[in-house]
């Protein structure tokens, strides 16, 4: 089987997962649109290993699910700071950054 | 002869589908919950797509870690800030939609022109790779903790940083003044010296009733209902006993008592 | 020759009265009840070291009297070396001694004037600068150390004719000496610039030695750039307009500083430059002219000025006239310049100290119409202001009268047009100086209601008294040997003057003096109206209004000044403020436009950077293909 269709997949799936980012404005959904992001590379890196026969690629992808599961720790607590705060999640309401 | 089909190849065709629906899925649904689950779905599917990759170790890591740790995290905050909040479809920023598809659609364009081509001939397969350790599982772990055991070392740190990280952020931080005895005397009195509000404890509910419970309304010496020991959700859920059926077993009862006295007047 | 015993500590004249400046400005209240009389003993003292020092001169030989007192080296650049370097020599202890003296009697005097003045230690204070200052004038033994007791004088003036800067007239008078003087030291300045430049030196014997090998036109240059400063300094036409507003100050500085003392630094300074302007023919005659126009112009304000301060003021500006007359001479004259100073000195200081005292007694009022049969009422500021009216006018064996009649003897030998000028001056000197005493001592009463003029306390009448005698026979004093004194110092020789002289001239001008004499008499004899009478007399107008000084001051200099800078001002504002703030506008607005970028929203900024990947990438690859 064609190794590139799995290239193919994972940059749907990336892409799908920018649009998400880029149109959701629930920050829960935008985290999400992340995680999904960082899942299709992992399918690129694991492809990879399978083509070139070497298991360095599937340790890059462990990696990177323990360093998401770290973000994704982190990050789901700024949601809840700002929600507590702000009483809302959607990232439009935190612009304090702006002109 | 037909073909010979390898269950990866069943894998891939099932599934990638599925999983690019659920990926559109996720964004497009409005309610986040439906986006979790669209979401856990691609993640597992991708968990079958590791397994046919010949890489078990990590089909097993991603349902764990993935569909079941972080999106129990990701559906626990979602609780927490409130399940029901669906986004509106109305695009805020004006002309922001239609740029972020297009910039996306070039964006998928590159990375197909890039890299969709970029692998020629056959894949090379981890049969090798495997066997050398003994399986995959103790391949990956020698890798592990011998070539990227300082990297190992360091993601130990970056976790143990981010529980910490996360329980500072989420630890609940005082946003207002701290109301304490103090402040609440001082706001009574105010509120005493400009409006006259009474300065002493709110009335509980069910006093001079039969009854103490939560939904009964307080009575005031006159009779009429005493408005400051009513509660709002409950009176607006309709909840509370009507005060004049509380009052009539009373005044039935004391009209009694009163006939008693009454005779006992006569007796005499 | 090098100072040695007494003349090393020379510097202490200088800096006893500025040391106690700095302690009485700086100490602040603290001192409010001494301050003055520690002011006092500080000129004092100074004045004692001067006449210790003068002592010890007048038992050199000649050859001997010239002491040098390099104290340090100030900086040097290349070949040119400044120091801070004394020099008492001839000339420079006369002024020592009538600095110190005059200006101890003044202090002296100004401890009962300023009685009731409550910044009376300021007052003593900015004074003691102001002798510290002209002490550094005239010790120099450099033009450029001379520059800078030059400004220091300057700056005492202005801090003192704006003293009571309360009053709006003070504060612009302040202003507008310092200003007219600012001309004046432009060419002082430059002056030194180009002795620097033409002769390498700014000290005062080497430019003596090289000034023979000047070329006529520097000489003549360097000479009219001094001559501008002295115009500027000593109020001589055309920058005399600053010294009739200067009276605002109080009495006792309009006696120091702008009759006595600082004013005749214009004449020191052509004295000192004696050996430029000796190569000089065409600078030297302009002195001379310059002077003599400024005898005639301060003359004539005198003649129709109330305002006793200002007859007085510009009797002053003609006084100078004389000297700079004489000091445009030449070697001689020189001499009679600085003889006529130190005259003019005592006489002018002892009258301007008269009339405040008259002031005292009026209640501060100085329009001479107001005054009138003060002879009694006052009997010692009338007899010691007598003393100094005789010595003006040039009275027989006062001291005016040997001074002043040998300036005009000299000036009929250089030249009788200057010489007959001369002569009307002291004839118009004669006129208004008896009208002054007319109007306040004599005719009738004409005080304001309420005033009581009464005679001026001991410690005011004292220094009178004192001047009152030099002006006398202070002349007499000196007639003897103050030729000879100076002659080294002036490049002059020694002449031997008589005590009785009566020369032609001599006698041609007491016949005008009376002339002058009676004529003012008989004018002022009876009644003095109480109000300046109108008149359509062009000369009494032109007087009265300073023979238009300011107005010309202001159609020449001010007007297209203030055109020129309104220009200036426009171009700066409309191209130079126009170019750059035009283009830090355009800068503003696209930072403004791009500001719009920064709009808060993350997702805006997401995209931003979805594109800035895809733009990237585009470029990778093309740059691939290519």
């Amino acid at each position: 089987m064609n190794p590139n269709y799995y290239l193919v997949l994972s940059a749907i799936l990336f892409c799908i997962g920018v649009l998400g980012f880029l149109l959701r404005r629930n920050a829960i959904v935008a985290f999400m649109s992340i995680e999904m992001m960082l899942n299709a590379s992992n399918l690129a890196m694991v492809n990879f290993a399978h083509v070139h026969g070497g298991l360095d690629g599937q340790i890059a992808a462990f990696f990177v699910m323990i360093v998401a599961a770290a973000e994704v720790v982190v990050g789901l607590a700024i949601i809840v700071t700002i929600y507590k705060t702000r009483r809302s999640a959607s990232v439009d309401d935190a612009n304090l950054l702006k002109f | 002869m037909i073909a010979l089909v390898t269950a990866a190849q069943v894998a891939f065709w099932a599934l990638a589908p599925l999983m690019v629906l659920c990926a559109i899925g996720m964004v497009v649904s409005r309610k986040p919950v439906h986006s979790a689950v669209f979401l856990a779905g691609m993640m597992v599917m991708l968990a079958v797509q590791y397994a046919a990759l010949d890489a078990p170790f990590l089909f097993v890591v991603q349902i764990i870690v993935y569909t079941g740790a972080i999106m129990m995290l990701f559906l626990f905050v979602m609780m927490l800030v409130g399940v029901d909040s669906s986004d509106s479809v109305v695009e805020t920023i004006k002309g922001h939609r239609l740029a972020s598809v297009l910039a996306v659609l070039g964006f998928a364009g590159l990375l197909l022109f890039g890299i969709g081509n970029a692998i020629k001939g056959p894949a090379a397969g981890l049969e090798q790779a495997n066997a050398a350790g003994g399986g995959n599982v103790p391949s990956v772990a020698e890798l592990i903790f011998v070539r990227y055991v300082f990297v190992f070392e360091a993601t130990s740190a970056l976790l143990i940083t981010a529980a910490v990280g996360a329980m500072v952020l989420a630890h609940g931080e005082q946003v207002f003044p701290k109301i304490g005895q103090k402040l609440t005397a001082a706001r009574k009195m105010r509120a005493y010296a400009e409006t006259g509000q009474h300065i002493g404890p709110r009335p509980n509910s069910g006093v001079f009733a039969r009854h103490n419970a939560i939904h009964v309304p307080a009575l005031l010496p006159d009779g009429s209902v005493a408005e400051s020991s009513l509660s709002q959700t409950l009176s607006s859920r309709g909840a509370y006993i009507d005060a004049g059926e509380l009052r009539a077993p009373t005044d039935a009862a004391f009209a009694e008592i009163s006939k008693v006295t009454d005779n006992a007047g006569e007796l005499e | 020759m090098a100072a040695s015993g007494l003349f090393s500590l020379a510097w202490l004249m200088i800096a006893i009265p500025l040391v106690v400046a700095g302690f009485l400005l700086v100490a602040g209240r603290l001192t409010d009840a001494w301050g003055h009389l520690l002011a006092t003993l500080a000129v004092i003292a100074s004045f004692l070291i001067g006449l210790v020092l003068f002592i010890d001169l007048l038992g050199r030989d000649a050859s001997q009297r010239s002491v040098s007192n390099s104290l340090y080296e100030l900086f040097s650049v290349g070949r040119w070396k400044f120091d801070v370097a004394l020099q008492i020599d001839q000339l420079s202890i006369l002024f020592v001694l009538l600095i110190t003296g005059v200006g101890s009697l003044i202090h002296v005097y100004s401890i009962g004037y300023m009685a009731h003045d409550e910044r009376r230690r300021r007052f003593f204070a900015y004074l003691n600068l102001f002798i510290a200052a002209m002490l550094t004038l005239v010790l120099a033994d450099n033009y450029l150390l001379l520059f800078f007791g030059w400004e220091g004088v300057g700056l005492a003036s202005y801090l003192l004719i704006g003293f009571w800067q309360h009053r709006n007239s003070a504060a612009v008078a302040a202003k507008k000496a310092f200003v007219v003087n600012r001309v004046g030291d432009l060419g002082m300045t430059m002056g030194i610039f180009a002795l620097l430049a033409q002769l390498g030196t700014v000290n005062f014997t080497q430019v003596n030695e090289r000034a023979a090998g000047l070329s006529p036109f520097w000489a003549t240059l360097i000479g009219f750039l001094f001559l501008l400063g002295a115009c500027g300094k000593s109020a001589q036409v055309p920058l005399q307009s600053w010294l009739l507003d200067a009276m605002e100050g109080p009495t006792p500085v309009s006696a120091l500083i702008h009759a006595a003392t600082m004013v005749t630094a214009g004449v020191y300074l052509v004295v000192r430059s004696h050996a430029l302007y000796a190569q000089t023919e065409a600078a030297s005659l302009a002195v001379a002219i310059v002077g003599t126009v400024t005898l005639l112009v301060g003359a004539w304000i005198g003649t129709s000025k109330d305002d006793i301060k200002k007859v007085l003021a510009g009797s002053t500006m003609s006084q100078i006239g004389y000297m700079m007359l004489a000091a445009g001479l030449g070697p001689i004259g020189a001499a009679f310049a600085i003889f006529h100073l130190i005259t003019h000195g005592f006489f002018k200081a002892n009258m301007f100290l008269g009339a405040g005292s008259v002031m005292h007694g009026m209640d501060d009022d100085v329009d001479m119409r107001h005054y009138g049969a003060l002879a009694k009422a006052m009997p010692i500021t009338f007899i010691t202001f007598a003393m100094g009216y005789l010595a003006i006018i040039g009275f027989p064996f006062t001291s005016g009268f040997y001074s002043k009649d040998h300036i005009i003897e000299a000036a009929f030998e250089k030249n009788t047009v200057l010489g007959v000028l001369a002569l009307l001056g002291a004839g118009v000197t004669a006129y208004y100086m008896t009208r002054l005493m007319m109007m306040t001592y004599f005719s009738q009463k004409r005080w304001r209601q309420g005033v009581h003029p009464h005679e001026s306390p001991l410690v005011m009448t004292i220094p009178l008294m004192v001047l009152a005698v030099f002006s006398v026979i202070g002349g007499a004093l000196m007639l003897g040997w103050i030729t000879g004194w100076l002659a080294p110092a002036t490049g002059g020789e020694e002449e031997h003057l008589s005590l009785v002289h009566f020369s032609g001239i001599g006698l041609l001008t007491m016949a005008v003096v009376a002339v002058g004499v009676v004529i003012g008499w008989w004018l002022h004899r009876r009644d003095v109206p109480d109000t300046a009478p109108a008149t359509r007399n062009p000369l009494v107008i032109a007087g009265r209004r300073d023979l238009y000084g300011d107005a010309l001051n202001e159609a020449l200099l001010m007007r297209p000044g203030q055109h020129l800078v309104a220009g200036l001002d426009s171009f700066d504002r409309g191209v130079v403020d126009g170019a750059v703030m035009g283009s830090a506008g355009v800068f503003g607005g696209l930072s403004s436009a791009v500001r719009r970028l920064q709009n808060g929203f993350v997702r805006s900024y997401g995209l931003t950077m979805v594109v800035g990947v895809v733009l990237v990438g585009v470029v990778l690859i093309l740059g691939q293909l290519a």
